[in-house]
């Protein structure tokens, strides 16, 4: 324990000179690397419309309420395409996550040297890439709509579920495996009973959390042009029809309320 | 004496099997619905084959080089944005979190603590963002907001998770020698949650970088926004290069941070 000796006292201090001046250097590194970094990000920031924003928020604010409620009706289409557009997209993600997890877990892939770094090749790759981006991609690929935003939450639940699963796969018992290996059980058989039953509750678990993430990331890809309600939020935004954007918020805020406890009801029920 | 052949199945996930035939109709049910009112313009898809080839052919041979400026901007103020965001984010969201902890605070702190929070969780990154946008004006000071309000709402609730879940023992220790509140929160509280709170903020870096690429989509600068321009100019080898490497620093950032998280712990 550090302690100062002056004389006959001891005093007790928390860390020793030595950690005293490596903390000291590790706060002034960040305050340099705050500084460098926060001129290099604000030297295009033009100031005075930033000064100016109190004034901006009170003007819109005072255009966003009160809410225009007769717009809801124009909203209930695009809340189904929202939510068809997280449920498909998610279901597709688990129909093609969960093979290429089993490709992924070292104790389950066929192969340690050639098909497991593919596999989480497949799953850094969809995971790095964000819904939105995606749906950018997809949007000019396939043309604006619906189904454009269901690949692209597909597409990037695919990582996502890959990795925990794989995860999950990973952490489970060998026991079972063994004893069902020792009855002369092929490979299929071992992955079926002995393996998938261990991570079922883990599977169901991630599959609704991603469905709740999806039920989130679909509220906004309206905005490249994935369909949805992002849809409205856009062409609302851009014919500044302020009090139409605070319902459209609003709607999206309790559409993400509900499926969170839906998610995490679900969630408590299975772990 | 023949003994019925009985084969073992396993145990259904739901017991009932009234319910469980209902649950299993109503999917198939919902997926029919729905996906009958995902309108699907196979034309379209077919004129988008060509595109598609393009790109793939972009990430085959991706061109880091015509629009190498606008790229190396573009990265540059994504990774000053996260770096910046995260930091003013982890100073704001310590009180924040400490203030959301039940077992720290009163209950009226505790509330408005928790309300914050969850304002800033239920807003996606990219709603900000456009509101923001339109308040401070286009560019990378819009993106830094944006970060930094999404930074308070994760690092504040988990951190206060945290600190909700700590030994409560040192607490009693220190409180027993007569140590004040903020004496027991700088010796007892802030040392049992310091690592994981170096580990969350090294895992907020990586999301932040990752979501100042998307918030550049909407107008607040950083790489989202010469990956906006590739797009709609359709170099789609420019946009290859673009996305190959954001792959890459996201792959290099999860990296760096999984092993300062092993040895902060």
């Amino acid at each position: 324990m550090p302690v100062i000796t002056s004389g006959a006292t001891k005093i007790w201090r928390r860390r020793t000179t030595k950690a005293e001046w490596a903390r000291s250097g590790a706060w002034f590194a960040a305050v340099l690397v705050f500084v460098f970094t926060w001129q290099a990000m604000t030297q295009d920031t033009i100031w005075s419309f930033v000064w100016d924003a109190p004034t901006q928020a009170a003007d819109i604010g005072g255009r966003m309420l009160p809410p225009k409620w007769s717009y809801i009706h124009e909203l209930w289409r695009p809340l189904w395409d929202t939510l068809n557009m997280a449920t498909l997209g998610t279901a597709m993600a688990i129909v093609l996550a969960l093979p290429l997890a089993f490709l992924a877990a070292r104790n389950t892939t066929p192969s340690v040297a050639f098909v497991r770094p593919l596999a989480l090749l497949v799953i850094v790759a969809s995971r790095s890439v964000n819904a939105i981006i995606w749906a950018l991609l997809l949007v000019t690929l396939v043309g604006p709509g619906v189904f454009a935003g269901l690949l692209a939450i597909g597409l990037r639940s695919i990582g996502f579920l890959g990795k925990l699963i794989y995860e999950a796969i990973e952490e489970i018992s060998d026991e079972p495996i063994e004893a069902i290996r020792a009855t002369g059980a092929s490979r299929m058989q071992v992955l079926v009973w002995g393996v998938w039953p261990q991570i079922t509750p883990a599977f169901a678990g991630v599959s609704v959390f991603r469905w709740d993430i999806n039920i989130r990331e679909a509220t906004v890809l309206g905005l490249v042009g994935a369909g949805g309600i992002g849809m409205n939020l856009e062409s609302s935004m851009s014919t500044l029809a302020w009090n139409q954007v605070t319902l459209i918020l609003l709607v999206i805020l309790g559409t993400v309320v509900v499926s969170e406890y839906v998610s995490a009801r679900v969630r408590q029920a299975v772990s | 004496m023949t003994a019925a052949v009985r084969r073992w199945s396993p145990p259904p996930m739901i017991a009932n099997p009234a319910l469980r035939w209902a649950v299993y109709g109503g999917v198939v049910l919902y997926v029919v619905v729905s996906f009958g009112s995902v309108e699907v313009n196979w034309t379209r898809i077919a004129q988008g084959a060509e595109r598609a080839l393009r790109l793939l052919s972009g990430f085959l041979k991706p061109d880091f080089v015509s629009r190498g400026e606008d790229i190396w901007i573009g990265i540059q103020e994504s990774l000053t944005m996260a770096i910046t965001a995260t930091m003013v984010g982890i100073v704001i969201s310590i009180p924040f979190g400490i203030g959301a902890a039940r077992n720290v605070v009163p209950m009226p702190i505790y509330i408005f603590c928790r309300s914050v929070i969850a304002v800033s969780r239920s807003l996606h990154e990219v709603v900000v963002a456009i509101l923001l946008v339109a308040l401070v004006g286009f560019g990378t000071f819009a993106g830094f907001l944006t970060l930094a309000f999404a930074t308070i709402g994760f690092l504040s609730k988990l951190l206060a998770e945290d600190i909700e879940d700590i030994d409560h023992a040192p607490l009693e220790a220190l409180r027993a020698t007569g140590a004040g509140w903020w004496q027991v929160l700088v010796y007892a509280v802030l040392p049992q949650v310091a690592p994981r709170l170096i580990g969350l903020s090294m895992y907020r870096l990586d999301i932040n970088f990752r979501e100042s690429a998307v918030v550049g989509i909407v107008g607040a600068g950083g790489i989202g926004a010469t990956l906006n321009t590739a797009l709609s100019r359709y170099e789609y080898d420019s946009a290859a290069a673009v996305l190959v490497i954001i792959i890459v620093i996201v792959f290099g950032c999860e990296y760096v941070s999984g092993i300062i998280r092993q040895r902060a712990r």
